[in-house]
C-alpha cells in the first residue's frame, strides 16, 4: 500500500518535471522551426540561450523585475540572431560553420560577463509558480493529480505551450507563414513573385533568436532562478535536433520536446532515487533517444528543400 | 496609373468593355525596349537591343543558347538591371527595379524552369506574395474562387486544391499561366514553354496562347524551335551574340530563313539518312528492370536490340525512364532484373571501367557533370578512360608527348574550337564541350555508342556537325542508341524508334512509317504500337 503511494508520487513527479523541463526546449525549438522553415539552419541556438539566460538573470538581479528580465533576454536573442543573419544570409557564409561560431561566441561571452559582472553564483526571485487560487481556500493546484500536472507551473511554462498552436497558426494560416514556407522550399519561385527572400529570412531567424533568448531566460529566471556558466549544457543543440525530430512542424516539436523532457525527468529521478542503474547510463538515455529518432530516414523527405542554401538572384 | 491587384475584385463586371482583358484589367497597348545594353564580366550579353510588342500580338524571340534571349527578358521582368537603355510602356518611360515592379505594370513571366513551390497547393502558389483580403490571415477560399473564375474564362483546367508535386508537367504549365493572369498580367513572357511537353500538349497550349492574344494580351514567345515559331507567332525578332539581327513578320518566312538569320550563315536543316545497312545484333536488352532510390520501378520489362550500322532512337517525355536506361546500359545504374548483352557477352553486371574496355562508348546527358572534368585540360579530358593504357602511359608514367599529339589530332578532326589543348574544359562553349566528348568517345572505336541528349543546348552549327558524325559512324557499322527529347532529332536520325512511357516500352516503330502525332500519343501512354 505504502509502496503504491510512493510509485504514484514518483510518476506524478516525473510528469510534473517533464512538463517543466519542456519549457526551454519548446521556446528554442519552436524558434528554430521558424528559422529552418525559412531555409536557415541556426546552429548557434545554444549560444543565444546562454546569452539570454545571462542577460535575463542579470536584469532581474538588478531590477527585481522578472518581466524586464524576459524583455532583456528577448532583445539580446534578437541581436545575436541578427549577427547570424548578416554573416549567413547577407554574406552567404556556410550556415553550419557560422552557427557553430555564434555558439562559441555566446558561450565565451556569457562566461566572461558572468565572471566580470557577477563573479559568484547568485539567486534571484524570478517567475513563481502559479496556483490558480479562488478565494482564500480553494486552489486548482491542490486538486490531486491534475493540480500537479496542469495547475502548478509558471507563466513562462504556460507561454511555451501556448507558443505551439500560435506557431502552427502563423506558419499555416497567415500570409507571412506562406512566405516563410515558400522561401524555405523554393526561394527562386518566391523571388519571381516579388517576395524578398532575404527579408523573410532575416525576420524568421530573428524571431528564432528572440525565442532562443527566452528559452535561456526560462532557465535562469523561471525554472532554476540562478545563473551559472554554461548552464544550458547543450540544450540548444537538442532543440535543433528536436526540429528534425518533429519534421519541421510545431506539433511534432511539441511531441519531441515532451518525450525528451520526460525521459530527462526520468533520468533525474533515477539519480535521486539511487536506483541500481549507473547514473551515466541514465544521463545518456535522452541523447540516445535523439540519435535513434534522427536516424529514421523518412523524415529527411520533409526537410525544407532550400535548408542551408543561401539565396542569390544569380546575375551571372 | 499602374495596375493593381484589386482590379481583380471586378472580374467579369468590366470584361465587356473593349479595351479590357477578360481578367478585367486594362491591356498593354505597346511595350518597347530601346537600346538595351547588359554587360557581364567578359561578355556583352545584350548589345543595344531594340524590341517591341503590341496588344493582341505573339512576338517570337529566337536565338541560340547564349544569344541573349533570357538576359533581355530578365531585364524586362526586373531580375537584371540594364547598363544602358530604356523601357516604354504605352509610350511612357518606366523603370523596372524588381519583379514586384514588373508585376505592378502588368508583366507576367512563365519561366523555363517552373517557379512553383511543389509541396504547396495551387491556391497557395497563386496567393504567395500577394496581400490577403483578411491580413494577416490567408484567404485561400477567396483565392480559389478567383482561380476558378479565371480558369473558366481562359479555358484552363486547374484545380486550386491540388498539391503541385502531384500534377503532371502540362498541368503545372497551366498553373504558371493562371499565376501570371491572376496577378493581372496583360503581357506574358513565355520562356521556352514547350520544352517538356508532348506534341499534343503543345497543340493544346498553342490554342490557349492564340485565344489570349485574340483577347488582347501581348505575348512574347521565346524559343529555338523553328517549327513552333512559324506555327504560332505573328512577328519574330532574331538575336545572335547579344545583338538583334532584325524583326520580321513570321508569315512568309521559312525555317531555312530563320535558321540562317540565327546562325549567320546557311545551315542544312535536313539530314540525309541513306537506307540502313544493318549488320548483326550488337546490343540486346532482355526484360530489363530498374528501380529508383525510393524503390519505385522506373524501368519495366524493357526489351529491344540495336544492330550494327543502325541508329535506334529512344523517344519519350522527360523522366519516363530515359535516364536510367542510358545509365543502366553504361553500368551506372543497377539493373534489378533482366540481362544486357553486347554481341554474345553478358555485360549486365560489369563496372563502367570494364564496359569501356570492351568497347562501349557513352555520351552522358549531363555533359558538364558526367561528361568532362571541368578543371582538366582538353587534352586530359580526351583520355579520361584510357590514360592507364598504352600508348597513353606505360603503366606508371603518362606519355605526355603522345597525349598532346592525340589531342591535336582530335581537336582538328572534330573541329573543337579551343584556344589550346591545355585550356580547361569549363572554358569551352556547350557545343564545343559536346564535340570534345564526341571526339573522345568515337576515337575509341567503340562497338556500341549510347548518346544521351547529344545536342541539347548545343548551337545549330554544332548540332549539324554532331548529327553528321553520328550518321557517318552509322555508315561505318557502329550501333548507336540515341536518347533524345527532341522528337525531330529522333525522327531524322533514327532507323527505328523505341517509345518509353512510365519506364515501359510503348512500342518500337520504323522511323519512316510513323508520324509525330502517333509518337506523341505513344509518349503520352495513350497508344501502344505492335512491336516491330
Amino acid at each position: 500500500m505504502n509502496e503504491d503511494l510512493t510509485t504514484a508520487a514518483i510518476l506524478l513527479g516525473i510528469i510534473h518535471s517533464g512538463i517543466r523541463l519542456a519549457t526551454p526546449y519548446l521556446y528554442a525549438a519552436i524558434g528554430e522551426t521558424f528559422s529552418q522553415r525559412s531555409g536557415v539552419l541556426n546552429l548557434g541556438v545554444d549560444g543565444i540561450m546562454l546569452m539570454g539566460a545571462f542577460f535575463g538573470f542579470y536584469t532581474v538581479f538588478q531590477t527585481h523585475n522578472p518581466w524586464l528580465g524576459l524583455l532583456a533576454a528577448g532583445l539580446v536573442g534578437a541581436v545575436m540572431a541578427l549577427i547570424l543573419c548578416v554573416v549567413s544570409i547577407t554574406y552567404q557564409a556556410e550556415q553550419g560553420i557560422s552557427g557553430i561560431g555564434l555558439y562559441m561566441f555566446g558561450l565565451g561571452m556569457s562566461s566572461l560577463l558572468f565572471k566580470t559582472m557577477l563573479g559568484t553564483v547568485e539567486g534571484v526571485k524570478g517567475f513563481s509558480e502559479l496556483r490558480f487560487c479562488f478565494g482564500d481556500s480553494f486552489c486548482l493546484a491542490d486538486v490531486p493529480v491534475l493540480g500537479d500536472i496542469f495547475f502548478s507551473h509558471s507563466l513562462v511554462t504556460y507561454g511555451a505551450f501556448a507558443l505551439v498552436p500560435l506557431a502552427w497558426w502563423i506558419l499555416n494560416r497567415t500570409t507571412w507563414g506562406l512566405k516563410i514556407r515558400a522561401v524555405g522550399q523554393n526561394p527562386e519561385a518566391a523571388d519571381s513573385l516579388g517576395v524578398s527572400v532575404n527579408r523573410v529570412r532575416y525576420a524568421s531567424v530573428t524571431v528564432g533568436g528572440v525565442l532562443a533568448g527566452l528559452a535561456g531566460a526560462s532557465l535562469s529566471i523561471s525554472l532554476l532562478n540562478i545563473y551559472q556558466e554554461n548552464m544550458t549544457n547543450g540544450m540548444g543543440f537538442i532543440a535543433v535536433a528536436l526540429v528534425y525530430f518533429g519534421s519541421w512542424k510545431p506539433g511534432g516539436v511539441l511531441l519531441g520536446a515532451l518525450l525528451f523532457s520526460t525521459v530527462n525527468a526520468l533520468q533525474l529521478w533515477v539519480q535521486v532515487l539511487n536506483l541500481n542503474i549507473p547514473s551515466d547510463v541514465a544521463v545518456m538515455l535522452p541523447y540516445l533517444l535523439t540519435i535513434l529518432a534522427l536516424a529514421l530516414p523518412f523524415r529527411r523527405a520533409l526537410q525544407p528543400a532550400a535548408l542551408t542554401k543561401p539565396f542569390a538572384r544569380g546575375e551571372n | 496609373m499602374p495596375f493593381a491587384i484589386h482590379y481583380l475584385l471586378g472580374i467579369g463586371d468590366m470584361a465587356n468593355s473593349s479595351n479590357l482583358l477578360p481578367s478585367g484589367l486594362p491591356r498593354i497597348e505597346s511595350l518597347e525596349m530601346r537600346g538595351i545594353v547588359k554587360r557581364f564580366p567578359g561578355v556583352l550579353a545584350s548589345d543595344h537591343v531594340n524590341f517591341d510588342v503590341k496588344a493582341g500580338e505573339i512576338h517570337a524571340l529566337l536565338g541560340e543558347n547564349g544569344a541573349g534571349k533570357s538576359t533581355l527578358m530578365k531585364i524586362l521582368y526586373g531580375l537584371y538591371q540594364p547598363d544602358e537603355g530604356e523601357v516604354f510602356l504605352n509610350g511612357e518611360r518606366i523603370v523596372i527595379h524588381s519583379p514586384t515592379d514588373s508585376i505592378k505594370y502588368g508583366i507576367g513571366m512563365i519561366h523555363q524552369h517552373f517557379m512553383l513551390v511543389d509541396n504547396m497547393t495551387v491556391a497557395e502558389n497563386v496567393a504567395l506574395g500577394l496581400p490577403s483580403s483578411r491580413e494577416p490571415r490567408l484567404d485561400l477560399d477567396v483565392v480559389s474562387a478567383r482561380i476558378r473564375k479565371l480558369a473558366e474564362k481562359y479555358g484552363l483546367q486547374v484545380n486550386p486544391n491540388s498539391v503541385i508535386s502531384k500534377l503532371a508537367v502540362g498541368e503545372r504549365q497551366r498553373v504558371e499561366i493562371v499565376k501570371a493572369l491572376y496577378r493581372g498580367a496583360a503581357l506574358l513572357v513565355l520562356d521556352e514553354p514547350t520544352a517538356v511537353l508532348t506534341p499534343q500538349e503543345v497543340d493544346d497550349l498553342f490554342v490557349i496562347f492564340r485565344q489570349m492574344a485574340a483577347d488582347g494580351h501581348a505575348l512574347i514567345f521565346i524559343s529555338h524551335k523553328l517549327g513552333e515559331i512559324l506555327a504560332l507567332t505573328d512577328r519574330v525578332t532574331v538575336l545572335r551574340d547579344g545583338r538583334a539581327m532584325g524583326t520580321r513578320p513570321t508569315a512568309g518566312a521559312t525555317k531555312q530563313d530563320l535558321a540562317s538569320m540565327m546562325v549567320g550563315r546557311d545551315v542544312l536543316l535536313e539530314r540525309h539518312r541513306p537506307p540502313a545497312e544493318r549488320g548483326p545484333v550488337r546490343l540486346k536488352l532482355d526484360n530489363v528492370n530498374a528501380i529508383n532510390e525510393d524503390g519505385v520501378p522506373i524501368l519495366k520489362h524493357v526489351s529491344f536490340d540495336v544492330h550494327s550500322g543502325e541508329i535506334v532512337g529512344v523517344a519519350g517525355v522527360s523522366g519516363n525512364g530515359q535516364r536510367p536506361l542510358a545509365r543502366g546500359i553504361a553500368g551506372l545504374h543497377e539493373v534489378t532484373n533482366g540481362r544486357i548483352y553486347l554481341e554474345n557477352d553478358d555485360i549486365t553486371d560489369l563496372s563502367p571501367a570494364q564496359m569501356f574496355k570492351i568497347g562501349l562508348s557513352y555520351i552522358p546527358e549531363e555533359r558538364m557533370h558526367d561528361g568532362v572534368v571541368k578543371d582538366f585540360s582538353v587534352a586530359e579530358n580526351l583520355i579520361l578512360q584510357d590514360y592507364v593504357r598504352r600508348p597513353f602511359s606505360n603503366g606508371i608514367f603518362l606519355a605526355f608527348k603522345y597525349i598532346a599529339e592525340h589531342a591535336k589530332k582530335l581537336i582538328t578532326a572534330f573541329r573543337v574550337k579551343t584556344p589550346s589543348r591545355d585550356t580547361p574544359a569549363k572554358n569551352l562553349s556547350g557545343g564545343n564541350i559536346q564535340k570534345l566528348i564526341l571526339a573522345r568517345e568515337l576515337a575509341r572505336q567503340p562497338r556500341i555508342l549510347i548518346a544521351a541528349q547529344p545536342t541539347r543546348g548545343v548551337d545549330i552549327g554544332a548540332t549539324e556537325y554532331i548529327h553528321n558524325q553520328l550518321l557517318k559512324q552509322r555508315a561505318e557499322g557502329l550501333a548507336t542508341l540515341l536518347i533524345s527529347e527532341d522528337l525531330d532529332e529522333v525522327k531524322a536520325l533514327s532507323d527505328r524508334i523505341v517509345v518509353l512511357f512510365g519506364g515501359e516500352v510503348m512500342g518500337i516503330v520504323n522511323s519512316d512509317e510513323v508520324t509525330i502525332e502517333e509518337l506523341g500519343l505513344m509518349m503520352a501512354g495513350e497508344k501502344r504500337a505492335e512491336l516491330a
